[in-house]
């Protein structure tokens, strides 16, 4: 009886891996499209307000970040406690705002330009003077649609 | 002769590693939460030669919403709570009674909805001192947002049955048109005070 032959004893047939590359590949594949690079490395402390009624910031590529808030512990050396803002890498100064943003405006596709969003990341234990610079400048660069980056409350 | 060549094959069994090693270096420097925050619309900056004139705006039309460094809130000279305001707010910009001190209504046609009587021309005005802490900042700036979500929220279940965020562009325009969010952030101002 050929057929039924069991001869070889049982064995356990083995789970055939050929295809977990590419289940593997497809879900990187997916991860890279949801997801955005991080671009900086944070320098200054930042834990967002809470609000309820928040919208979401479409087209990743039409925002700008500003962080505002106090330097993380490892700069307090240097740079003290005060409330310090963030541009891409570096600490910097409000006036340097103005040329961040026409930095970043020409780095956009010009039909873009115009609805180019900045967020402002602040801490918020800030205090509005800052706040209040930074919108300022924001309107000296023509930067007007901004976003106040927070967090979603839980009631 | 005594054999074919045959070209080795190449071990595929590595490569589900090397995609994994991938995959989770995708997974730590990429950040999937995405941004959320309420969005507001600057005004354009004032031209310096510009001399310093506030547009002439009825007293009936503005409400003054002030945040002061302890953080508490004057709305319209009178002291509130958070709580409060979203109320305050919803019925300054509907005024279902048409009182004096509130907004003037003004008769604007609308699509969907025709002839309406809207307070068109109401100014909310956010002012703050430079010691606010930015929670209670956002916080206000929240209830504001809260006020006139429900009013359009409102608006759009009794017209056509859904929320605002389920309208479509055209309806959308439509219900804004109706409640226009008018959020002044007033040009800043010291209120004395050390700084």
């Amino acid at each position: 009886m050929g057929k039924f032959n069991k001869a070889g004893g049982r064995e356990m047939p083995e789970l055939n891996t050929s295809s977990l590359p590419d289940l593997v590949f497809a879900f990187l594949f997916f991860i890279m499209m949801v997801t955005t690079m991080r671009e900086v490395t944070l320098k200054v402390q930042f834990r967002a307000p809470q609000a309820t009624e928040l919208q979401k910031l479409e087209k990743k590529s039409l925002i700008t970040f500003l962080y505002v808030g106090e330097p993380m512990p490892e700069f307090r050396e240097q740079m003290g406690t005060a409330t310090r803002l963030q541009l891409n890498d570096q600490f910097a100064e409000i006036s340097e705002i103005k040329d961040y943003i026409a930095q970043e405006k020409s780095s956009m596709k010009e039909e873009d330009a115009p609805f180019m969003t900045v967020s402002i990341k602040a801490d918020k234990e800030t205090e509005m003077g800052v706040i209040t610079d930074v919108k300022q400048a924001l309107r000296e660069a023509y930067a007007l649609k901004i976003s106040y980056s927070a967090s979603q409350k839980v009631n | 002769m005594a054999k074919k060549r045959k070209t080795p094959g190449i071990n595929g069994t590595s490569s589900a590693d090397i995609a994994f090693m991938l995959l989770l270096f995708f997974l730590l420097t990429s950040s999937m939460d995405t941004d959320k925050g309420l969005p507001r619309l600057l005004p354009p900056p004032v031209p310096k030669d510009q001399v310093d004139d506030d547009v002439k705006i009825k007293k009936r039309n503005i409400l003054v919403v002030l945040i002061n460094s302890q953080n508490q809130i004057l709305c319209n000279n009178e002291f509130i709570d958070i709580k409060q305001l979203k109320d305050k707010v919803k019925d300054f910009v509907l005024n279902p009674y048409n009182d004096e001190h509130k907004p003037e209504k003004v008769e604007i046609d609308v699509p969907f909805f025709g002839n309406m009587m809207v307070t068109k021309n109401h100014v909310i005005s956010l002012q703050n001192d430079r010691g606010t802490q930015y929670q209670s900042y956002i916080d206000v700036q929240n209830e504001l947002a809260a006020a006139y979500n429900e009013l359009r929220n409102d608006l759009s279940q009794k017209k056509f049955g859904k929320l605002f965020m389920d309208l479509d562009d055209e309806q959308k325009k439509a219900v804004q048109k109706v409640y226009p969010q008018k959020i002044s952030e007033a040009e800043p101002k010291n209120y004395g005070g050390a700084k």
